[in-house]
């Protein structure tokens, strides 16, 4: 079939919700999601969204966006991250309007919290920043958001797979879509596309990533030949459940939680004396790492796979049940433990992904000197750059409001003055034969090429990273894509066929795998969360650029774009 | 350990019943069940069909009865719903809604009811230039229906329904509970066509089965009766009768 819109919004998280209700107010607006409503992974943000309201001490949306800046270490655009700060704030305010549940000061007003890399006044100190609703606030982002599209009669698509990009030259005209209700492909015609359908962390084995989080806007982006910007960039989140990955917020620390070794020793104290537990998540994780490898993680074997504590037993129990019940709720289900008698035990877990799809401040896709017309990317899909080298926390939701706002609004002005490009109908019949043809041979189960892939990206392209290792990745992860061909579906059925989907998003994976693994390689420094112990110094002169890798077959061409550094000049990063 | 995993299995171009299907498996006692679930489609049988995607208990993608009782599989650990080597864990998709394909069930009827509560924000007054005011005491009044993730295990396990399909079920009152006791909210007025209909709060009769199964462990029973009292207190200072009179 056949469907025409003026925008289709592919994708139904923060990001996707808040362009679709800006869009709609002049565009005839489809939100196209893989999902049911409300179970995007908007919903697992736990602990805030940064924004200078200044309701628990002095705080200034231009310190949030120097501390955005210096967290990013530098590869981050300033102009953007200005905007990031600036309009947080009024959003923040737009949310609580519309109906957002914060919790609240004593005055009424909404309450925030300390986190990490958030400082007063240019670094002197941590700062309360964060506006939070309990341990849950992306959930109440997610809800609010969703529940102003019922208000406002946005038209969705519920569990509609995006599988391939049509394009006119360097101008969007529309996607061909997967149902899985019926396994028929659809054409949807559109004068914009917007890209909001967030990470891919489960590239890797321990992730606090859902399962849905296959990075299939920019893998399909990717696959029409757009470049990605800034791959080699992946946050290890320093507290995640030991083995599982599951999130533990930085909000703990936030409140007061510490890291202990082995020995009991509060180690931040030696690696970021200012900030100590509150430092940003790369210099965290690679604390966390460092004691492991070291010997004083938990187990005590050096392995990368060992753990440290987090303890947030000393807050006592009201301050755990009232500021962070969800966590509470995670130990006492998946360890057995309750966090206000005993420490937790964590580990780095892949959790963001600051590249993605390159954009301009308009979310309009801008691979640096071309701009896409009628293709933008909001969220942790896109790549603004506000984030840079490494994101602080709290900063994805304000990214994905604040720019999935912007895209919504200038999608809302770009479609009143164009009309639709030229499809080719023949786009859908193409896709139809590639999954007839998963169907129609035997071939391999799925299982053990997911595994591998997660295994080698967790081993060796993680926290720390080597060039011979880097280099084996990219080999396995090739290797992996062949043997990726002989995959073949079991199930032939044609109504809700998950196999062909989850075939579909583990090949948009391994594309994302051999493009992050080529341009960590390829970044012959350290920067942010890209940590080398073969080149462990930043390099300004060499390396203060984006990467645009590009993929070709099974190569990945690097090309490079200049980072805008107009307003803060490159500086050590200490804190 | 080993266990097996008895799944119930649907053709969806049947419309006929289903059949359990027996899967051995090994698995670690602090493994989820929906570990093992996605073993079973990626590396066993993958005609195997079912939601999920947070895999942490937050999204609402995966309630299905696990032993018969309403649970999401990613917050049920093997060791929760298993005593000893080779027990059998049977799984269903959840009651009151129409199965699509195997542990898939039809979720537009829950979602249709939760829209038609109005699951928004009518604000008393006008968008502010900053935030509404209002009070920690104010907003604890609807913390709790504020964790509710529309997963429908409460729709699956309440009784009433499986008399009166129309009821608009817990999970819709919880919704409108949320928005009824939020002092920035115009509250019960806009709401009341629905809830107090015959077929709105009034079928609960107190079994307290959502409360029972409710993975967020929202006291969803108390809800509605607080709603419930809302009501007639509305009606009383107005002089009219609810629809339960």
């Amino acid at each position: 079939m056949v469907y025409e819109f003026d925008a289709v919004i592919v994708g139904a998280g923060g990001a996707g919700l808040y362009a679709a209700l800006e869009a709609g107010r002049t565009a005839k607006t489809a939100v196209i999601s893989k999902l049911y409503p409300m179970r995007s992974h908007t919903g697992a943000a736990q602990g805030g969204i940064g924004a200078a309201l200044g309701n628990v001490e002095e705080d200034k949306p231009e310190w949030h966006a120097f501390d955005t800046v210096k967290g990013g270490d530098y590869l981050v655009d300033q102009e953007a991250a200005r905007i990031l700060a600036e309009e947080a704030v009024q959003t923040v305010y737009d949310l609580e309007n519309r109906g957002l549940p914060f919790s609240r000061t004593p005055e009424g007003r909404i309450a925030q919290r300390r986190f990490g890399g958030h400082t007063r006044n240019f670094g002197e100190g941590p700062v309360h920043r964060s506006c939070y609703a309990a341990d849950r606030t992306g959930n109440m982002i997610l809800q609010t958001l969703y529940q102003q599209c019922i208000k406002n009669d946005v038209h969705f698509f519920d569990e509609f797979q995006v599988v391939e990009l049509l394009l006119d030259g360097t101008r969007c005209t529309g996607v061909v879509v997967f149902e899985l209700k019926t396994g028929e492909v659809h054409i949807f015609r559109a004068k914009a596309v917007l890209f909001a359908t967030g990470g891919f962390g489960r590239m890797f084995r321990i992730t606090s990533n859902a399962i849905a989080n296959t990075g299939d806007g920019p893998a399909v982006l990717a696959r029409a030949g757009i470049p990605m910007e800034d791959m080699e960039f992946f946050q290890f989140h320093p507290t995640g459940i030991k083995g599982m990955g599951i999130l533990i917020t930085e909000g703990v620390r936030g409140e007061g939680g510490i890291l202990l070794n082995s020995k009991g020793e509060r180690f931040m104290e030696r690696y970021a004396p200012t900030m100590l537990d509150l430092a940003p998540r790369d210099m965290v994780s690679r604390a966390i790492m460092t004691e492991i490898l070291e010997g004083r993680g938990v187990r005590g074997d050096r392995e990368i796979d060992d753990w440290v504590m987090l303890d947030a037993s000393h807050l006592g129990r009201d301050v755990v049940e009232s500021k962070i019940p969800d966590i509470a709720d995670f130990c006492r289900t998946y360890l057995a433990i309750d966090p206000a008698e005993e420490p937790m035990p964590v580990q780095p877990t892949a959790h963001y992904a600051m590249g993605g799809i390159p954009t301009d401040v308009h979310g309009r896709v801008d691979t640096g000197g071309t701009i896409y017309e009628g293709l933008y990317a909001a969220g942790e899909c896109a790549c603004v750059s506000v984030h840079g080298a490494n994101r602080l926390g709290t900063n994805s939701l304000v990214d994905l409001v604040v720019f999935g706002r912007r895209a919504g609004k200038h999608i809302a002005e770009y479609v009143q003055n164009v009309s639709h490009g030229p499809v080719d109908e023949g786009a859908a019949k193409a896709y139809e034969a590639r999954v007839a043809q998963l169907k129609t041979e035997k071939g391999k189960h799925p299982g053990p090429i997911y595994r591998e892939m997660q295994s080698v990206m967790t081993a060796k392209v993680g926290v720390y990273r080597e060039e011979g290792q880097m280099l084996e990745a990219v080999a396995a992860i090739r290797k992996l894509r062949e043997d990726f061909q002989e995959v073949r579906v079991q199930d032939t059925a044609e109504n809700f066929n998950t196999e062909v989907l989850a075939i579909l998003e583990l090949e948009n994976l391994l594309d994302l795998s051999l493009i992050t693994a080529v341009s960590a390689e390829n970044r012959q420094e350290s920067r942010g969360a890209h940590s080398r112990p073969d080149y462990p110094d930043r390099d300004d002169e060499g390396w203060l650029k984006h990467t645009l890798a590009r993929l070709d077959g099974d190569k990945v061409s690097i090309d490079y774009k200049s980072v805008d550094v107009g307003i803060w000049e490159p500086k050590p990063r200490v804190y | 350990m080993n266990v097996v995993l008895e799944l119930y299995r649907q053709d969806p171009t049947s419309t006929g019943e289903g059949e359990f299907k027996r899967y051995e498996l090994t698995l670690e006692p602090t493994d989820r069940i929906l570990d093992g679930l996605i073993r079973i489609s990626r590396d066993m049988d993958g005609t195997l069909s079912f939601r999920k995607s947070c895999a942490h208990g937050v999204c609402g993608s995966d309630a299905m009865r696990i032993n018969g009782k309403e649970r999401l599989a990613c917050k049920t650990l093997v060791q929760d719903v298993t005593e000893k080597e080779g027990d059998v864990v049977r799984i269903e998709p959840l009651r009151h809604l129409a199965v699509q394909r195997d542990l898939m069930v039809d979720q537009q009827v829950f979602f249709e009811k939760f829209r038609s509560v109005k699951p928004f924000l009518i604000p008393k007054d006008e968008v502010q230039e900053k935030e509404r005011l209002q009070s920690p005491e104010e907003r604890a009044l609807f913390d709790e229906a504020t964790k509710c993730i529309n997963c429908s295990a409460c729709y699956s396990a309440c009784p009433v329904l499986d008399d009166n399909p129309d009821f608009i079920g817990p999970a819709a009152i919880v919704a409108a509970a949320r928005y009824v006791f939020d002092s920035r909210d115009q509250g019960l007025e806009a709401r009341l066509d629905v809830l107090d209909s015959k077929n709105g709060v009034w079928p609960c009769e107190n079994h307290f089965e959502c409360t029972r199964v409710c993975p967020r462990d929202i006291k969803i029973t108390k809800l509605i009766n607080l709603t419930k009292r809302e009501i007639k207190k509305y009606r009383e200072a107005r002089g009219e009768k609810t629809a339960e009179e």
